[in-house]
């Protein structure tokens, strides 16, 4: 695929997030966070950035850090994408609690309004349909994220209405 | 709607019922239809309560009261002075020799009322959480000023152990025990670090606490660090949580500028500094050594274990890691002492506890209540009852990594220790209530595929027992089960629960187990007869196609 | 901001704010306040907030308090609102929709009259 976001911003942003967050291995998740935040994703050509910026800090301390190390941390969090996402990105809340409060059929109007399965993005790029685990407002569930919008009580009705929302 | 403020339970066993139990029944349908309670009072019938020789018996929720045996004369004293008044009939109560086990907890907590008692949230919902005078107010920094001026460090672990506060992440171990490795162990520094990874489904406590009261926390660690002599903490708080964090971050810099914080705190000697981390989104980061890998910025696995944190924590250094609401009840404790809290709850549990009440039930929130209430209380008096009055079918308790209480075992109290022996989870306290439109093997499906993608991979019985027990629970959930699943699934929960490396894997197969314990039927009916019950399974689209 | 050295410290600027509590209290301080909880926000509360503001802006009542608390551990009844005018109890209104905050602040904060419309009918944290 096209790289997204040119190699240069990139490391200029690298460069940025780090000089705030600090060079250090126990800021890797917050650099990852905010890059994830700035771009929508974690771009390949990210990690061996912040690996040069890590290792140029610690070399005294012979401190090693591979890519690979960074790959699996960037991996394995759920908040972290590794793709372009959609402009706008749902986030649904799978877990028991909005399941048995009538999650399903919430969900199920989502795929059918939007076209998508879970884990697709639209091919205009305006939606990525996301599950997500848990999020910790399951007293007003089923419930759902559109980008940092969290929608509580959603009923199938209420799902166009909430998608008109976003351009 | 109705709002339920008393329930009236009546045996009816085949020897209450020999005994005139139905008449007692309706006696007491009519009486409080006669003193214009209906709408404030439910009449149920239970099974036997275990009352040889005082049968019928009658149970006043929420009091608790037993009375038996029971005539039709009987009635319109108890609703009379009971239901109308509010006074316990003395001379009509049970005698408590032989009580069925299951309500033998009554004993202790006749006449006490399971009153909502707050001390873990007596500021959140009340106070401005971006306020430090707010929280000042309402003695918020009066147990760190306490502890720092008039105790020691080992006067306050001392008075923590003394409390018998119990961890309240879900394993229940003594707070102040925890303390005290940590304490006792050489090494420097020390680190104190506060477990908000709420990620346990249907669990939001946490996250209410940080939220409505983040200076509890703050001053709660502030606290430890004094204790075990460490000089920094650090907040884990979920990456789903950015308005915790929002509030965490706003309330340390407040703290700070009021010298409540940071060094020379209280004027003394001792400085602590906090510094706030949000997650990235994983469940297994509330595990305790797994949140310490994440700190150190790698992958979030959980180490083995032995060594514990107590003594190879965070940067191998010794680390006390508390859930937030354990810290949320220290400063009442170290303020009010040891001995207040102790008459909470019960002896071997004591305090409060927060549940989330989630689900089908007409009000869904949040209560802090003494150790002790039970399932039935907790439904109709703080959830007021079902929703669209349907059927009480199972609770699941503490979480997806939780048990499944079925409807008739709900009249056990919710305390570590009742729950132990009854082999139930009291865990995080979520408490997700389902109706009779609930088909078990659905829920069994939607939880275990939670497992397959939160499980972290690092050891095999987790990472294919979860794939292979959602496989086979699909399975059955189209139909296309088999009777030797029971077997298959049985063998492998078992072997995840003895084998796993952390809790995620030990527990992920706990409501499966539970569910295949109480529902059988329900499941087999998938398998043979290739009907979901409730009519909620896929099993007649694929029908169709086929 | 002179830092707090000591207990006494402590009592003598916790004292400072109950003073200062009193005096807003007894001048008849109308303060309206949203439960900002996420749940309460998944609900809808920020709109709520926005519509609060602006009716206090639209009626003029340039002394009342707009502000937040967490959340009450009502959710079901999310979004909240609470108004507590002086010395008076505290009401809270639950399911509050937009169109709803303009009764609030016309019939109770300016009129006096409760709408029991949206009045919970449980206390926050209820006990029995």
């Amino acid at each position: 695929m096209e790289p997204e976001v040119k190699d240069l911003d990139i490391a200029s942003l690298v460069t940025k997030v780090m000089d705030e967050l600090g060079s250090t291995r126990d800021a890797v998740i917050p650099i990852l966070s905010e890059i994830n935040r700035a771009l929508g994703y974690i771009p390949a050509a990210a990690l061996p950035e912040i690996r040069r910026h890590i290792q140029a800090q610690q070399k005294q301390e012979g401190v090693f850090v591979a890519d690979s190390h960074l790959y699996s941390a960037a991996s394995f969090y759920q908040m972290f994408s590794l793709e372009p996402l959609g402009r706008h990105v749902i986030r649904f809340c799978e877990s028991a609690p909005c399941h048995v409060e009538g999650g399903r059929e919430v969900f199920d109007t989502l795929q059918r309004e939007l076209g998508l399965q879970p884990g697709e993005t639209s091919a205009d790029r305006k939606w990525s349909l996301l599950t997500t685990s848990c999020i910790g407002v399951c007293s007003v569930g089923p419930v759902f994220l559109v980008d940092d919008d969290l929608y509580g009580n959603v009923t199938p009705e209420r799902v166009p209405e909430i998608l008109a929302k976003y351009q | 709607m109705k709002i339920i403020r008393s329930m009236v339970l009546v045996s009816a066993d085949d020897e209450s019922l020999a005994r005139g139990a139905q008449d007692v029944f309706h006696a007491f349908l009519e009486e409080i239809d006669e003193f214009g309670l209906s709408d404030q009072i439910t009449v149920t019938t239970i099974r036997d309560a275990g009352m040889h020789g005082e049968k019928p018996t009658v149970i006043v929720y929420p009091d608790a009261a037993v009375y038996g045996p029971v005539t039709v004369e009987d009635v319109h004293t108890i609703v009379e002075e009971h239901l109308h008044k509010g006074n316990i009939v003395p001379g009509l109560l049970a005698m408590m020799r032989e009580m069925a086990p299951e309500i033998g907890w009554m004993r202790g907590r006749r006449g006490a009322l399971p009153v909502q008692k707050r001390i873990v949230l007596e500021r959140a919902g009340v106070v401005n959480p971006a306020s430090i005078e707010d929280y000042i107010l309402y003695d918020g920094y009066q147990a760190l000023g306490k502890a720092l001026t008039k105790m020691t460090p080992a006067e306050v672990i001392a008075e923590v152990e003394k409390s018998g506060l119990q961890g309240r992440g879900g394993a229940g171990f003594p707070t102040g025990r925890k303390w005290s490795f940590v304490a006792a162990t050489p090494g420097s520094p020390k680190y104190v670090i506060c477990n908000a990874d709420e990620s346990e489904p249907g669990t939001f406590k946490d996250r209410l606490i940080i939220e409505g009261d983040p200076f509890s926390i703050i001053e709660a660690m502030t606290i430890a660090g004094y204790a075990i002599n460490a000089h920094e903490g650090f907040i884990y708080i979920r990456g789903e949580y950015p308005l915790a964090y929002k509030r965490i971050e706003h309330a340390i810099a407040e703290a700070e500028k009021h010298g409540m914080l940071g060094e020379h705190i209280f004027g003394t000697d001792f400085s602590f500094h906090i510094h706030p981390h949000a997650g990235a989104g994983a469940y297994i980061c509330g595990e305790e050594t797994a949140l310490i890998e994440s700190l150190e910025g790698k992958r979030g696995m959980p180490r083995a274990r032995p060594p514990y944190p107590t003594t190879y924590g965070l940067y191998g250094k010794p680390t006390v890691v508390n859930n937030v609401e354990t810290l949320a009840s220290m400063p009442a404790i170290i303020r009010n002492g040891a001995m207040w809290y102790r008459e909470v709850g019960s002896p071997k549990s004591t305090g409060t506890k927060v549940y989330t009440i989630l689900g089908n039930v007409n009000f869904t929130g949040v209560i802090e209540a003494p150790m002790g209430i039970t399932l039935r209380e907790v439904i109709d008096i703080y959830g007021k009852g079902m929703k669209n009055d349907k059927a009480l079918k199972l609770v699941q308790t503490g979480g997806s990594s939780g048990t499944i209480v079925p409807a008739s075992l709900q009249d056990t109290p919710l305390d570590f220790d009742a729950f132990r022996n009854a082999g139930v989870s009291l865990g995080s306290g979520a408490l997700l209530v389902c109706d009779e439109d609930t088909c078990v093997v659905d829920l069994a499906k939607v939880i275990l595929r939670f497992f397959r993608n939160e499980c972290c991979g690092k050891c095999t019985p987790c990472r294919i027992g979860t794939l292979r027990l959602y496989e086979i629970i699909s399975q059955i959930s189209e139909g296309r089960g088999s009777l030797d699943d029971f077997d298959l699934m049985q063998k492998i929960s078992e072997a995840m629960s003895e084998v796993s490396n952390c809790g995620l894997g030990q527990t992920a197969a706990t409501a499966l187990r539970d569910i295949l314990k109480y529902f059988r039927a329900e499941v087999e009916a998938h398998i043979v007869d290739h009907v979901c019950p409730t009519g909620v399974c896929p099993i007649k689209e694929l029908a169709a196609v086929a | 901001m002179k830092k707090i050295q000591s207990l006494e410290d402590l009592k003598k600027f916790r004292e400072q704010i109950i003073e200062e509590k009193r005096r807003k209290a007894s001048a008849g301080k109308v303060e309206l306040i949203v439960t900002l909880g996420s749940c309460g926000i998944a609900a809808g509360a920020l709109d709520v907030l926005q519509a609060v503001k602006a009716q206090v802006k639209a009626d003029h009542l340039d002394g009342a308090v707009v502000s937040e608390t967490g959340c009450i551990g009502l959710c079901h009844h999310e979004p909240i609102l609470e108004v507590v005018i002086g010395d008076q109890p505290k009401v809270t209104y639950g399911r509050v929709t937009v169109d709803a905050v303009k009764r609030i602040v016309r019939e109770h904060v300016l009129d006096g009259k409760v709408v029991e419309d949206y009045v919970i009918d449980a206390t926050p944290f209820p006990t029995i």
